[in-house]
């Protein structure tokens, strides 16, 4: 839930669209639309938003996925 | 509108409103609220939710610190969800356009995620519907706060959803208002199958996941005959089972009228048909179904209704209850039969790895000689208010019964020197219930006045199958050659030595099996009361000689499927109508 905890942190609109088989949108700033959208490892994701501090939203978040949530550390 | 197919495991068809039961017996109604309430509602559901979050907060720092981070963790999950605002709107949206209750709107949009959650084929997401359920059971907590709506006082007729009905929960059930239960787990000789049959109202179980599509206050019609559940029906659905349930109530009439009528077949052989209770309530329902007394009294209830073992009272007045509905017709007592079941094992400190061979019964009794003792002096003290007949269970050795025998007698010097009445020559019996007691019948009926069968536990021990586990429960059959064998010959024995035989376990009140017990010999029937018209009306159009043949040839097939399917097309000649 850490991706929806600093999805929070940002002003803009943070939407999450999911590929592969079961394509698919969600709120990145609901823990429930991002449960349902069941992007499991792996996944194709697209990360959009859009507002004042879209920039950074984006680059935040891209970081998160790309760095695995931190499971790695 | 959704149908659902499980196991039929009551007859009978109803339409009704739907509550649904968690684990903790929360009851959600649907209720609308006035346009006025709207605000009010809304000021309650967040209230409610901000209660759940401190809560969760709190829980949170607690663990973290006792457990550490990781497992506080789990309840971060929560509160994302409490504060999520999609699950939030959702809410809203149902009291502001629907004037629902803050409770049955919180209920309504947390299923829909349950069942989204439980439609994922990823394992790890499907589980983590607990985190749904947990967190709307929270939310309802904080909603109903001392509201609680339990089932002892139900205010109009509802049909129970529930994963499985426990004993202490039908036994508060509020039975005026309930008309039928539907639940996600159980078969035919489940607890709610039994109750739903002692009470006469329909029962479908086995149904998987029924209490996460139903929402309490949605219109469900149980369809206990055909082991169906409609949800929301839609117009012609619902005409079609009123009109259904017409026809039902019409053949439950006509069986009615034989209730004053004596089970005598067409050539003059007469059956005492008996009636399995309960409670004390369940009589006058039994003796309006035609029972000609009380075969089974199991008086577990007694012990499953309080919250500490009964005292000699309660025992006493419970039967002097019974013996004054029945009106001097005979009573069966059989003493505790608890052991093996979920309620008793959740009790112990350990509970047995194999609780149906375990301590149960009879065996428990023996091994706690004062509670025994309890029980059979009020049997004793209540045996001079009427024709009382005591019954052991779950014999399986004759040192059992000797020893259970002794510990009566003690009573009754006990009771003689304490100046109570009580009637001497009261008749001892024994239910055979284990193959060990069938097949030594024979020794067995020279130390007791009668016998009683109970086909339930010896078709589980005859034929090794535990009958409330879905996967084998399909084994689970009184058909089976070895039982009607023991069945059989445990007939035989009560008549070649003269004391009486009964079959009071299922087998007795299914209608299927009525003319070939009552060709094996059989004199006297014990079952639910609702089961009474049903098989008397296959005695009132048979004749003795023709169930004679029937059994022979019964008797000489060597598979249960031959069995079950002779019986029936034998059977459907009398009663069309029956299958």
């Amino acid at each position: 839930m850490q991706f929806v905890d600093i999805a929070n942190q940002f002003q803009s609109e943070v939407t999450v669209h999911k590929g592969g088989d079961e394509p698919g949108d969600a709120d990145g700033k609901s823990v429930m639309q991002m449960i349902i959208l069941a992007a499991v490892e792996g996944t194709p994701l697209q990360i959009e938003a859009n507002g004042e501090d879209a920039d950074a939203a984006v680059q935040k978040l891209a970081e998160l996925v790309e760095g695995k949530f931190g499971e790695e550390d | 509108m959704e149908i659902k197919k499980g196991i039929g495991v009551s007859p009978g068809v109803v339409v009704c409103t739907a509550i649904v039961l968690d684990a903790e017996d929360l009851v959600i109604p649907k209720r609308q609220v006035d346009a006025t309430q709207v605000p009010f509602e809304i000021d309650r559901f967040h209230q409610a939710i901000a209660k759940s979050i401190s809560q969760l907060t709190d829980q949170r720092e607690e663990v973290s610190a006792k457990y550490g981070k990781e497992i506080g963790g789990i309840f971060g999950v929560h509160l994302g969800l409490l504060g999520d605002k999609t699950i939030v709107n959702q809410v809203l949206l149902e009291i502001r356009e629907r004037h629902a209750t803050a409770e049955y709107a919180v209920s309504t949009v947390m299923r829909k995620y349950a069942n989204a959650f439980l439609a994922m084929a990823d394992k790890y997401m499907s589980d983590r519907v607990k985190d749904i359920y947990d967190i709307e059971r929270r939310v309802l907590h904080n909603l109903i706060g001392q509201k609680h709506e339990g089932l002892n006082h139900l205010t109009q007729d509802v049909v129970v959803i529930a994963h499985d009905m426990l004993p202490s929960q039908t036994a508060s059930l509020d039975r005026r208002h309930v008309r039928g239960f539907a639940t996600d787990a159980g078969g035919r000789t489940s607890h709610t199958a039994i109750v739903a049959r002692a009470m006469g109202i329909p029962a479908v179980v086995g149904l998987g996941n029924i209490t996460s599509e139903v929402s309490g206050g949605d219109t469900v019609i149980i369809d206990g005959n055909r082991g169906v559940v409609i949800v929301n029906p839609d117009a012609d659905q619902l005409a079609e089972h009123v009109e259904y349930q017409k026809k039902l109530i019409i053949l439950d009439r006509q069986l009615q009228e034989l209730a004053n009528l004596p089970g005598k077949t067409l050539d003059g052989h007469v059956i005492c048909m008996q009636a399995n209770i309960e409670s004390p309530e369940d009589v006058t329902d039994a003796l309006t179904k035609g029972a000609e007394g009380i075969g089974l009294y199991r008086t577990e209830f007694l012990y499953l209704t309080r919250e500490t073992e009964p005292t000699e009272e309660d025992h006493y007045e419970a039967y002097v209850d019974v013996l004054q509905r029945n009106g001097g017709r005979p009573m069966v007592i059989r003493t505790l039969d608890l052991g093996a079941d979920k309620y008793t094992q959740q009790q112990l400190q350990n509970p047995e790895r194999n609780p149906f061979l375990g301590d149960r019964s009879i065996r428990m009794c023996l091994h706690d000689i004062p509670m025994f003792k309890r029980q059979l002096r009020a049997i004793m003290r209540a045996s001079v208010h009427g024709d009382v007949r005591i019954m052991f269970p779950m014999i399986s050795t004759l040192m059992e019964l000797r020893q259970a025998r002794m510990v009566l007698n003690d009573v009754m010097e006990d009771l003689e020197d304490e100046g109570h009445p009580f009637r001497r020559e009261i008749p001892v019996g024994m239910m055979i219930e284990v193959p060990s007691a069938a097949i030594m019948a024979d020794q067995f009926a020279k130390e007791v006045n009668f016998f009683s069968i109970g086909t339930n536990d010896l078709v589980q021990y005859t034929l090794a199958v535990d009958r409330t586990n879905e996967k084998v429960a399909g084994l689970f059959c009184p058909a089976h050659p070895a039982v009607l064998k023991l069945v059989r010959d445990v007939i035989r024995t009560g008549q070649r030595n003269n004391i009486s035989v009964s079959v009071c376990g299922e087998m007795a009140g299914e209608p299927l099996y009525t003319l070939l017990l009552l060709g094996l010999g059989l004199t006297t029937f014990s079952m639910n009361g609702p089961d009474i018209p049903e098989v008397k009306k296959i005695i009132r159009s048979t004749t003795y000689e023709h169930a004679k043949q029937v059994a022979r040839k019964v008797m000489s097939f060597d598979s249960e499927r031959q069995v079950m399917h002779f019986l029936r097309e034998e059977t459907r000649k009398i009663i069309p109508e029956a299958f």
